[in-house]
């Protein structure tokens, strides 16, 4: 094998198109007619509570689900085809990586089965180990990793042979905070060369620091597309959020709460509001009722609230 | 607190049912199969083929022949059986020889130029023609039964000459008889020889308890298969337990299919240019080269320890090793894509092996089996590989006799990789 083929790629078609993309695994649908774009250095985030379809989009993408219907261009390539497969890099939710191998040696395996040899398979194997900051532990065995090593060395085996197009799936799943702030780090350097990419999570956090576009995805449909303002302003328009935290909470309160259009939830209840001022207005109704206020605050909507607002859930139910 | 552990193991157990087939499953499968070979209802204990070559063709040579035939425990072979519905020739010493060095038997027996003038004698130091018994000493058991039964079979076929012989010895010992004794003696075996005539012997049955000493008919033994070969057995050994080894190896290293489906590896591989099929055969290949090694540093080993003749045989070596290795790394490779566990690789693996192993000969060898025994055994790959290794470093037979063993473990090492990547389909996608 020789170095990685740039054949039948076309630049000027997009890095990744999904059409009416459905997946069924018998009587549950996955993934329900999507279409979407991933422009060309762009990080698109997929947002969305476990369970919702993010993987089996991403995994249909790789062409390891086959889906009912719909298709998957790479630089209008199809999907399987070879050129496809060098354009695409993978980063599975799994540490899918060689135990019984050192960080150099899973690289190594990996950059080949890309078609890497020579020149080309020494710089990736070395492209890879200084990007997950691994290059001095090159020759640990993944078994005797840290967490956070063995999550950079995963995202290193998928991205070695430096694709145009990323998929990480949930790639900060159970690392620790620091941790999470290099994997942060290291997905930035790739935007800043130019890698085009896409991002689930389930963390609203992440996909405000990271995403250009966020796709919010329940039940295997797209249900919302485009910035974290535009998702805002879409749903909330210029409405701010007030949060009450109620010291007696019961049937009654939580009556109360959805007579006046606010949602309540153990507890809290949150109203949409068009000005300020409209707070005095609650807080009267409130001790007219003789219903006790613990705190109330004051915000902006974000991520979180837009969910709340279209699917009636919270993002991490 | 000792329930309660209790309790948990068997829980843990009836979830694995793996496990839990090879704790009740397997010894009653095992139990079974050594009560056919060795517990032995009647009708399936094996018989031993004899092939005999008769030089004489005197009536007491047929008298021989036909009382061998009638041994239930003998299978008695004049000529080889016939081809393409032509009957063959009658062996001869040198046809005879040739069939038993090639496997054909264990035992032949000449029956010399003048046999009948003097077939049987009570005096050891007398003269008389010699039975020629030529033996394959591999099958440790098969000459020892024949020799006995041909003592034995002497004295019942042919009690005139007993009688003859023992009145002879009688007057040369006891100071001569009398012409009356002479009259009554010689009157006594005119009867026994027309009632024999007449068909009157009857024939004799199960194993007779004649042996070396009895020596009424002067018997030579040699050796013809591996008369230099300084540790006869280490060849079948080396084979038969190696290639025991090797099924568990390969069944060991191709589960590692397992853990990369389960880790997610496997998909990971399959998202690169890497396709299902490049990935099964690289495993297979390395199963293969893992399985030939360790057959390599088992014969080395034999050869180092147990004197085997290994560096004469080295073309045959690696043609049987290649093949052998092959065939065991594709049956690894089935058995992985057929288990959805290493816990069910483990129990079936096992389950699977011992069983080939004990039918195959990678136990005790197939000519002690009965012969359904023996004849199920060629449907495990340990039993071509034992025969095939066999040829090479027991019988010295040339590379171009390896033909049906190489081609049987190649066909069905194909055959077990196309079924296992038709199997590993269920990896490929969702």
């Amino acid at each position: 094998m020789g170095s990685v083929p740039s054949t039948s790629i076309s630049s000027a078609s997009p890095p990744l198109r999904i059409e009416g993309l459905v997946k069924r695994f018998g009587g549950l649908t996955a993934v329900s007619d999507v279409t979407l774009q991933l422009n060309s250095g762009e990080c698109l985030g997929l947002l969305g509570p476990n369970g919702a379809g993010k993987s089996t989009l991403i995994r249909s993408i790789v062409g390891r689900v086959i889906p009912d219907t719909g298709t998957v261009s790479v630089f209008g390539c199809p999907a399987d085809s070879t050129g496809a497969r060098t354009s695409l890099g993978w980063v599975p939710q799994e540490l899918a990586l060689y135990p019984r191998l050192s960080c150099r040696e899973n690289l190594g395996s990996f950059s080949r089965y890309h078609g890497l040899s020579g020149a080309a398979l020494k710089a990736a194997i070395a492209w890879g180990l200084d990007w997950a900051t691994l290059t001095e532990r090159s020759r640990e065995l993944v078994n005797n990793l840290s967490g956070g090593m063995k999550r950079r060395l995963n995202m290193a085996a998928g991205l070695v042979h430096r694709p145009k197009v990323a998929l990480m799936d949930e790639p900060t799943v159970g690392v620790d905070p620091q941790s999470r702030l290099r994997i942060f780090e290291m997905i930035e350097q790739l935007r800043d060369e130019g890698m085009s990419i896409i991002y689930t999570t389930h963390y609203m956090e992440e996909a405000e620091r990271l995403c250009d576009r966020i796709a919010i995805i329940d039940h295997g449909r797209i249900i919302a597309l485009g910035t974290k303002e535009e998702l805002v302003h879409n749903a909330f328009a210029s409405r701010s959020e007030v949060v009450a935290r109620f010291g007696n909470a019961n049937e009654d309160v939580a009556a109360w709460v959805q007579q006046r259009g606010g949602r309540y939830d153990n507890g809290t209840a949150q109203f949409t509001i068009e000005h300020a001022t409209e707070i005095a207005g609650l807080l009267d109704a409130a001790a007219r009722e003789r219903y006790e206020l613990a705190d109330v605050s004051l915000r902006k909507p974000n991520l979180e609230s837009v969910f709340l607002h279209l699917t009636g859930r919270e993002l991490r139910d | 607190m000792i329930s309660s552990i209790v309790r948990t193991a068997l829980i843990g157990l009836r979830r694995d049912r793996g496990a839990l087939a090879l704790s009740f499953v397997l010894p009653i499968v095992f139990f079974s199969i050594f009560a056919v070979i060795f517990g032995g209802r009647r009708d399936t204990t094996p018989k031993v083929t004899v092939l005999v070559v008769d030089e004489d063709h005197s009536a007491a040579s047929r008298r021989l022949l036909k009382a061998l035939q009638s041994e239930g425990s003998l299978t008695i072979k004049t000529s080889p059986s016939p081809k393409n519905n032509v009957p063959q020739s009658d062996y001869t010493a040198s046809t005879a020889e040739a069939a038993v060095k090639g496997g054909v038997a264990p035992v032949a027996l000449v029956i010399p130029h003048g046999f009948g003038d003097n077939p049987i004698s009570l005096d050891p130091t007398a003269n008389r023609p010699t039975i020629q018994l030529l033996q394959d000493p591999s099958d440790m058991v098969a000459p020892q039964i024949v020799y006995g039964l041909l003592q034995k079979v002497a004295m019942t076929s042919m009690p005139d000459v007993m009688a003859e012989q023992g009145s002879k010895a009688m007057d040369a010992f006891a100071g001569g008889f009398t012409p009356e004794q002479r009259k009554r003696i010689q009157d006594g075996l005119d009867q026994l020889r027309q009632l024999e005539n007449e068909g009157g012997t009857a024939p004799s049955q199960g194993v007779g308890g004649s042996n070396a000493n009895g020596a009424l008919l002067a018997v030579t033994t040699r050796n013809v298969v591996g008369e230099n070969k300084k540790n006869p057995m280490v060849s079948f050994y080396a084979a038969a337990i190696g290639v025991m080894f090797l099924l568990f190896t390969a069944s060991g290293a191709s589960g590692s299919l397992l853990d990369e489906a389960e880790s997610g590896t496997l998909d990971r591989v399959l998202s690169t240019r890497v396709t299902m099929t490049a990935l099964l055969a690289g495993k297979l290949a390395f199963c293969t080269l893992l399985a030939f090694s360790q057959l390599v540093l088992m014969f080395l080993w034999a050869w180092l320890v147990f004197k085997l003749d290994f560096f004469a045989h080295i073309p045959g070596f690696v043609i049987m090793g290649v093949s052998t290795a092959f065939a065991v790394g594709a049956f690894g490779m089935l058995l992985a894509s057929v288990c959805r566990t290493r816990a069910q690789l483990g129990a079936l693996s096992t389950l699977v092996i011992l069983i080939m192993s004990s039918v195959g000969g990678s136990m005790f060898p197939r000519f002690l089996m009965p012969e359904a025994m023996q004849k199920a055994g060629l449907l495990t790959i340990n039993a071509w590989a034992i025969d095939g290794f066999t040829k090479v470093f027991w019988r010295d037979e040339p590379i171009s006799h390896l033909w049906p063993q190489v081609l049987v473990l190649v066909v069905v090492g194909a055959v077990l990789f196309a079924v296992a990547r038709r199997l590993a389909r269920r990896w490929e996608y969702a």
